[in-house]
């Protein structure tokens, strides 16, 4: 049998990020095991092999390529997502600076090559033009997340919110890998065109597997990107966890899931799609209610984030019901933003932290007399959450809502705005608590020049593209475009 | 095809139900793995009977890729559980409920 058909030199060329962030982490994990390096030094080796696989990654071009005999499609779209991660992975590698070893936590340098790992997992994921390819992107990334999620391996908290995503995490897997077991049996293949040629033909060989692998695949899907009802773990996980790694957690792999549900629903099962309308509708306005309605009686502060992230899941799901170019590029713009604004709040929230306990509401007042930038870096943060103008965070919510109602959903759009209403009670509890409570904290957060400048430039994203978005609407409606 | 698909597919389903309600009824979390390990081993079996039932070894691959995750995941999954056994001295999930409001 000849192989090289399936092995060819622009293949190898295709993933070259992949090689270059592969090799990175074994090296990572050999310095660590050699021991004699500072941490400083393992974390700067890991960043400089995100920068690389970026700097690959343009190189490499933007042309459709198909790699693996079907396996990988790589386009602007898939381009897209990379550069989101990579960013994210830079980010939370710079933050987690000095971190864990707050927490009590010999540094390790398995930390950083788990986040290349899970990055590259979170690639193959977006580039992905077959169920099996997304299977083994998701499993390398929930891998990497799970040990991530319970480093802290002396904190109880940590340890508990391991347990949890894993074992939650391994059942949702189960569900994915059950319903494209029942795909492959309708249309006989896992790739994407061929499902969606089979779909089109009528050589399905049960519409009760079709229909069942589609709704098991959409229920895993929704475990990993926390949808309502499926949400339960992600306040637990995302309070247990390192900040640092929540922060990493709520944006890149949530972006990552939305991408290859976005490339599932949209090139392999297009015909069966309208059938779900009404599914992804009651999953939209679900997830958005119970996040937010969740997230209004919370006193911690990251269990709070944790039900917003959840609730912004839920206006994310409306762009993929409009899956109009309108919808899927206000999806877009919207993972962009919603990464910039929770990393940047999870970043301050980690400063802040000083011991195992994570954070109250109470503990942040008075934060704003005893360190005034911080603080209003948190502030802007939490109004871009909110939505409100001149932030970004009101020109994804209104690029969403504008999508929704050009398709008609009214209703849709009346629910969500009411939310986004709803959520400014607990967006501003924090600034209140921070500015007009006068107390004496114990909080110190104190910031490294790095972290000030990569904070200062997060909040700069958040402005520019609250004011100017021209530039990355256009982007996003290219690639958009591309997948459509 | 010695034994028709349908009975392979129900037995599968059957499985992997009872993985399903395993992990939703039980409270030690040895026993919820084991029962998620149950719901992979269904996969198998439904993708290795489709794949027979096409004549073509995709399944069977999957299958391949499936094991080697399902191998992967217990050796993460038990040194998550087995540091939360050093420190707690339970298993047993509802005991386990530091994480709340």
């Amino acid at each position: 049998m000849d192989l090289s058909q399936y092995f060819t030199s622009s293949d190898i060329a295709g993933i070259t990020p992949e090689i270059i962030l592969t090799l990175t982490a074994l090296v990572v994990l050999t310095l660590e095991m050699a021991r004699v390096f500072r941490p400083g030094i393992i974390l700067l080796v890991a960043a400089s092999g995100l920068v690389l696989a970026g700097t690959a990654l343009v190189q490499g071009g933007n042309d459709d390529k198909i790699l693996f005999g079907g396996m990988l499609y790589l386009n602007t779209f898939s381009m897209f997502f990379d550069f989101l991660y990579l960013f994210v992975g830079l980010l939370t590698l710079i933050f987690s600076q000095g971190y864990l070893e707050k927490m009590g936590s010999e540094t390790r340098g398995e930390y950083p090559a788990l986040i290349l790992f899970a990055v590259i997992g979170m690639m193959l994921m977006t580039r992905a033009n077959d169920l099996v390819m997304v299977f083994l992107g998701l499993e390398l990334l929930s891998l990497s997340l799970y040990v991530l999620v319970g480093f802290l391996r002396h904190n109880l908290l940590s340890n508990e919110s391991g347990l949890k995503y894993l074992l939650l995490g391994a059942f949702a897997t189960g569900f994915f890998l059950f319903g494209a077991a029942l795909t492959f049996g309708a249309t006989g293949t896992t790739n994407f065109s061929g499902i969606a040629s089979a779909i089109a033909a009528g050589t399905v060989l049960s519409e009760i597997y079709l229909y069942l692998g589609i709704g098991f695949l959409l229920i895993g899907f929704a475990f990993k990107v926390a949808l309502a009802p499926f949400h339960m773990w992600s306040p637990d996980v995302y309070q247990g966890a390192p900040t640092t790694v929540t922060g990493f957690l709520c944006t890149a792999p949530k972006a990552a899931g939305f991408g290859a549900m976005l490339k599932v629903f949209m090139i392999a099962f297009p015909e069966a799609f309208p059938e779900w309308q009404d599914i992804f509708w009651v999953l939209a306005v679900l997830t958005m209610t119970v996040g937010n309605i969740s997230a209004l009686v919370q006193s911690n502060v990251k269990r709070m984030l944790a039900f917003s992230s959840v609730s912004h899941a839920g206006y994310l799901v409306m762009g993929i019901l409009v899956k109009d170019i309108a919808g899927v590029s206000a999806v877009l713009f919207y993972l962009i933003v919603y990464s910039a604004m929770n990393l940047g709040a999870f970043a301050i929230i980690s400063l802040a932290e000083k011991d195992e306990q994570s954070l109250t509401f109470k503990q942040f007042r008075g934060l704003a007399s005893q360190n005034p930038l911080l603080s209003g870096a948190l502030a802007i943060f939490m109004v871009s959450l909110a939505g409100f103008p001149p932030t970004a965070g009101f020109i994804a919510k209104y690029g969403l809502f504008s999508a929704a109602i050009a398709k008609g959903y009214i209703w849709l759009v009346v629910i969500a705005v009411l939310n986004t209403v709803v959520s400014f009670y607990y967006y501003f509890r924090i600034i209140v608590n921070m500015y007009m409570r006068d107390e004496k904290v114990g909080l110190q957060p104190s910031t490294g020049l790095l972290t000030a400048g990569i904070l200062a430039l997060l909040i700069a994203i958040v402005f520019i593209l609250g004011i100017t978005p021209g530039y990355l609407l256009e982007i996003t409606v290219d690639v958009a475009t591309a997948v459509s | 095809m010695i034994v028709p698909l349908e009975h392979v597919i129900l037995l599968s389903l059957a499985l992997f139900s009872i993985g399903v309600f395993g992990v939703l009824f039980r409270r030690n979390a040895i026993t919820i793995f084991m029962s998620i390990e149950l719901m992979l081993n269904a996969v198998n079996l439904a993708l290795v009977g489709f794949s027979r039932y096409y004549d073509s070894v995709d399944g069977q691959v999957f299958v391949f890729l499936v094991m080697t995750l399902a191998a992967a995941e217990v050796a993460v999954g038990l040194a998550i559980i087995i540091a939360l056994y050093r420190n707690r001295q339970t298993v047993n999930i509802d005991e386990i409920n530091l994480l709340k409001n």
